[in-house]
Order: C-alpha cells, then sequence, then structure tokens
C-alpha cells in the first residue's frame, strides 16, 4: 500500500523535480563515499593472515586479499582517491579550457593558434599524453592529476569556442564595444554570465573520463605509487591472482568503478537536460 | 570528383601533418627531457659498472649537453630515419616498431570493423523500434559499457574465457617454447580473438547510441512523415531515408575514435600480453626507453591523425549535399 503511494508520488513529480531528485540523491553517495574514506584509518587494513584470499562472504563482502585485508574497505578507499583525483584533474582541465577560449577572443592569431593547440592534443593518444606527463613529472599523485587536467580540456574548449563566437555575433557586444567598453569588461560582464553553465556541466561532464583515466595509467604503473590504496593499484595487483581463481579480487572494486563512473554521467545528463532549455518542454 | 580540390585538400592535409609531426616531437623530447629519467641508468640495468665507465657512457650519449645540442641531434637523426635503438629490445627502434604496429593495426582494425558493424546494425536496430525493449535493452548495454574501464572489461574476460572456460591461451603472443615466425595462423588467432572481442564490446557502444540517436532525429522528418503518407514502411523506409541519411555520420564518427581506439588497445594489450605497440609503449615508459617511447609517440599521432584526415575527406569530398553546395558556389 505505501509502496504504491510511493510511486504515485514519483509519478506525479514533473522532470525538473525528478532531474533535482537523482542528481541529489547521487551527489550525496559520492560525498558519503569520499568523506568515509577519510575516515577509513590505516589500522583497519591491517594485515590478518589467517583470512587470506577468502571468497566473498557476510562477514567480507568483496573478500579478502592475499594480505587477509578486507576488499571493500580498500575499494572504498581506492574509489575516495579515485574521485578526489579526478575532481581536481578536471578542476585544471576547466581551468585550461576557460584561459585558452578567452585567449582564443584576443584576437585572430591567437584564435589559430588555440585552433591548432586543440587539434594537436586531438591527434595524440590521450592515453601516451598522460603517461609522457606522469613521466616528466616523476609520477605520483601530483603528477596524475596534472597529466589527467592537461589531456582533457579538448572538448570544453571546442564548445566553449563555438559559445563565444555565436554570442560574439550579438547586437549588446557590438554596442558595448562602440560604447568603449574594454575588452575585459566585456568578457566579464557578457561573455562569463552566459557561458557559465557550460563551464559548470563541462567540469562534471570531464568528471568520468578524468575518473576513468587516472585508473587507466595507475593500471599500467604510471601513475600513483604501488602503497596507495587506488583502484588501479588494485586491479594491477588482482592480475597476479587470476591464474588461482580469485575473481573477487579483480571483480568487485571494477564493478564499483564502474558504477560511480555510470554514476557521474548520470549526474552529468541529467544535468544537461535542467541546464539546456531548447530540451526543456520535453 | 573535383581532383583539383582533392589535391589541394591533400597538400593542406600533408602540411599540417608536418608541423604537427614536428610539434609533437618538440613537446615530447622537452617533456622527457624534464623527466628524472636517466638514461645511462635504464640502459645499464642491474649491472654493476665502475664510475669511469658511466662516464664514458654519459660522453658517448652526450647526457650532460645542453638540451639545444640534444634536439638538434635527435631531430637529424630523425630526418634521416634514425629513430636510435631500443634500450630495453637492444635492436634499432624502427624494427620493434614494424613488427609491433603490425600486430596492433591487425588487432585495432578488426576490432574497428567489428565494432562498426554490429554499433551500426544495433543503432539503427534501436532507432527503428524507439521506445521498445530492444531499444531499451540496447540503451543500457551502451550506458553500462560506455561507463565500464577497458582494462576491467578485459580482465573479466580474462577470467571467464581464458582462466575458468580455458577456452582461449591466458597470455603471450606466441605459444611458449615456439620461436615467433614458427606460429601458425590458427596459434596466432587464438590470442588475437579475445582481445578483439574486448574492444569491439566497448567500440560498439559509442557508435550504437550515435546511430540510434541519429535515426531517430530523421525519423521525426517531415520527409519521413511524406514518405509514410506515400505508403512507404517498414525496413525499405528505413534503407531509403534513414540508412542513407546516417550512414555517413557514422563512418565519420568511426574514423575519429582512432584515439580512443589506440588508448583502448593499450590497455588491453597489455591485459592479455598481446605483443603489440601499445605493449611495447607502456614497457618503454615504465623501463625509461625514450628512443622507443619517442618513436611510439609520433607514429601513434601518425595514425590518429589519418583517422581524422579520413574524417575530414569523407566529409568534404563524399557527402552528396556537401559536394553540391561547393559546384553551387
Amino acid at each position: 500500500m505505501n509502496k504504491s503511494k510511493n510511486t504515485y508520488y514519483f509519478k506525479k513529480m514533473n522532470l525538473r523535480t525528478k532531474t533535482l531528485l537523482i542528481i541529489s540523491l547521487t551527489a550525496l553517495i559520492l560525498i558519503a563515499i569520499v568523506i568515509n574514506s577519510f575516515f577509513i584509518e590505516a589500522s583497519s587494513l591491517t594485515t590478518n593472515f589467517p583470512m587470506r584470499n577468502m571468497p566473498p562472504s557476510f562477514e567480507h563482502i568483496f573478500g579478502t586479499d592475499w594480505m587477509g585485508r578486507d576488499m571493500f574497505t580498500r575499494t572504498l578507499k581506492g574509489l575516495g582517491l579515485s574521485i578526489q583525483v579526478g575532481a581536481f584533474a578536471s578542476i585544471v582541465s576547466t581551468i585550461i579550457a576557460v584561459i585558452l577560449t578567452f585567449v582564443s577572443r584576443l584576437n585572430k592569431y591567437l584564435d589559430s593558434f588555440v585552433n591548432w593547440l586543440i587539434d594537436l592534443f586531438a591527434s595524440i593518444p590521450h592515453l601516451l599524453v598522460i603517461i609522457l606527463v606522469s613521466i616528466s613529472l616523476g609520477g605520483g599523485l601530483f603528477g596524475v592529476i596534472i597529466a589527467v587536467g592537461v589531456s582533457h580540456w579538448t572538448s570544453l574548449t571546442r564548445v566553449l569556442r563555438a559559445e563565444i563566437k555565436q554570442i560574439n555575433t550579438f547586437e549588446y557586444i557590438a554596442l558595448s564595444k562602440s560604447f568603449g567598453k574594454s575588452n575585459l569588461w566585456i568578457t566579464g560582464k557578457h561573455f562569463l554570465p552566459l557561458v557559465l553553465t557550460q563551464i559548470i556541466l563541462g567540469t562534471i561532464l570531464i568528471f568520468p573520463h578524468a575518473i576513468m583515466h587516472e585508473a587507466s595509467v595507475t593500471f599500467l604503473g604510471f601513475g600513483l605509487s604501488p602503497h596507495e590504496p587506488a583502484i588501479g593499484i588494485i586491479l594491477s595487483e588482482s592480475m597476479k591472482y587470476l591464474a588461482t581463481g580469485a575473481w573477487w579480487l579483480a571483480f568487485f572494486p571494477g564493478l564499483s568503478l564502474l558504477l560511480i563512473i555510470l554514476i557521474f554521467d548520470l549526474i552529468g545528463d541529467n544535468l544537461r537536460k535542467l541546464l539546456d532549455p531548447t530540451k526543456a518542454h520535453e | 570528383m573535383n581532383y583539383k580540390s582533392l589535391g589541394k585538400f591533400l597538400s593542406y592535409k600533408l602540411i599540417r601533418l608536418v608541423l604537427l609531426l614536428v610539434a609533437v616531437s618538440l613537446i615530447s623530447f622537452l617533456l622527457i627531457d624534464l623527466s628524472p629519467i636517466d638514461p645511462v641508468k635504464s640502459y645499464i640495468g642491474e649491472v654493476s659498472v665502475s664510475p669511469e665507465q658511466v662516464a664514458k657512457l654519459e660522453a658517448f650519449w652526450g647526457v650532460n649537453e645542453p638540451i639545444t645540442t640534444k634536439l638538434i641531434n635527435w631531430l637529424g637523426n630523425l630526418l634521416h630515419g634514425d629513430f636510435g635503438t631500443s634500450l630495453i629490445y637492444r635492436v634499432p627502434v624502427i624494427d620493434v616498431i614494424s613488427e609491433r604496429f603490425f600486430a596492433s593495426l591487425t588487432l585495432m582494425f578488426s576490432s574497428w570493423l567489428i565494432s562498426g558493424v554490429l554499433g551500426f546494425v544495433f543503432g539503427v536496430l534501436a532507432g527503428m523500434h524507439k521506445g521498445t525493449w530492444i531499444d531499451k535493452a540496447v540503451k543500457v548495454y551502451c550506458y553500462i559499457l560506455l561507463a565500464a574501464p577497458t582494462f576491467w572489461i578485459a580482465l573479466i574476460l580474462l577470467m571467464v574465457f581464458s582462466v575458468d572456460l580455458g577456452w582461449f591461451p591466458t597470455g603471450l603472443g606466441v605459444p611458449v617454447g615456439k620461436l615467433a615466425e614458427n606460429v601458425t595462423f590458427f596459434e596466432w588467432l587464438d590470442r588475437l580473438i579475445l582481445p578483439a572481442i574486448t574492444l569491439s564490446l566497448l567500440g560498439v557502444a559509442q557508435i550504437a547510441m550515435y546511430t540510434r540517436d541519429k535515426l531517430v532525429n530523421v525519423l521525426s522528418d517531415d520527409y519521413i512523415l511524406f514518405a509514410k503518407a506515400r505508403g512507404e514502411n517498414g525496413w525499405n523506409l528505413i534503407k531509403r531515408h534513414g540508412i542513407r541519411n546516417i550512414i555517413l555520420p557514422a563512418l565519420t564518427l568511426q574514423f575519429l575514435s582512432f584515439n580512443e581506439l589506440f588508448g583502448g588497445a593499450v590497455l588491453v594489450e597489455q591485459v592479455f600480453s598481446y605483443p603489440g605497440i601499445g605493449q611495447a609503449a607502456v614497457a618503454a615508459g615504465l623501463r625509461s626507453d625514450v628512443p622507443l617511447l619517442l618513436a611510439i609517440v609520433l607514429f601513434s599521432t601518425l595514425f590518429v591523425f589519418c583517422g581524422n584526415a579520413i574524417a575530414d575527406a569523407l566529409y568534404n569530398f563524399v557527402d552528396p549535399r556537401i559536394k553540391e553546395g561547393e559546384s553551387s558556389e
């Protein structure tokens, strides 16, 4: 009885409320994971050799690894780290994209330079860019964040450039110019407010890619150091134990990463629906 | 076909390519030079050597020379087609590249083809039956596969088909105890299937999603309504008005995906220990084989550039609408 009433409420909500609900719920999950990962002390990950290589059970729902550590705790800790790296990396990407967009507005030559830069970065395989940059920064957390950051700004910059070009044709821009307003003033007062939603949305859409690439380079061995509890590390360790049939070592951490990325995709898609006025009527 | 404009297009692309390769080599060289990699150390490896010998090696390789001299030397050698010697394989880099790139291209091309065809078919099916369970199943598949880490899917497939079921070998490009030249076609195919399937599974998602959205868009157009009013329906309608409109954009997208394809190949090759260019790149990066890494960056850039250029050419020369627009100018 109660359940049917609940579904009734859910159906009665309009898309906007539903979208907001989905966004806030999923955002809550992510924040909970990050906060929770701060409270996981190293002590709860102590080695416990009698309990090693245990398949999943009620006590250890993700099983235990070859040192008897609880895989669920390790996975949660790793997810927290991944989300943080993803957040920093997408912010770095967004900053680069915004700077380049506004630089490209200054004159024609800078514009073609930025265009060329986009082409350049789109032509080197992402993974190789990340590997190169993280090698040159000596690896580690900082290296990975910067490496992922400098390889994901191209798509957002493309979107922002197109947007800016369109806004540039509006009459009030020309009016402002003939009133003698400075370039900086026009950028701040006319352009920034209009592209702000695109910038926020862009950051969130970069997020899942950033997390995925962080996990990939860490898996390959270029990212975080082996003692760090990252998902990539857990999965590359699990490769050694595949032949022994310890399937849970790889299955659950990867699945959790997939779910996190899926959640981010969901948030991004719903936000886009919410912020895109052309689809508001759907 | 307008040969003059095609020639113009090609020469323009060629100039861009040269500029691109120069820029990529400069940037990657600078990045490597900034890194804490010590080429002498990675060459020596575990062998113990006296400081005098180290000094000799450093002098021989010009480790302590200024970066401009190093850069000019390296670029000069590149122009002569000399990519240096790989530190980990101890053979000329160009040999490693040609052998590995062939293996990788086979892998990438087969999965590119499979994912393109399957993705297009799935996309058309989903778009045709918008809102039905087929559409929903394709959508769920795409959403999940787009969010799945490549190497995790590879690990799962490796676990299920190689470790548990034992259908495929667990790794290595050639069977143990055999020389690479003596491998039979089927032994080699055996090792290609699983990596190719992994890459295809992931590639399907993007193209299917795109095709579906495109077809749904096309089907909501007025001329479809008109065609329906004329009595066309079912597969014939889709074939005459749908497919013709979406096949070119889908093909273009598939050519633009070379970048992702290469990234996926690196990860998949690593998991399956498939002896391709990606595995070589990872080995070169981890064991500081600078000449090999730089060469791989250059060649993979060339590969991605070709994909992008083909996509561009498709738009400019094959699309009948754009061709018409040009001639009316």
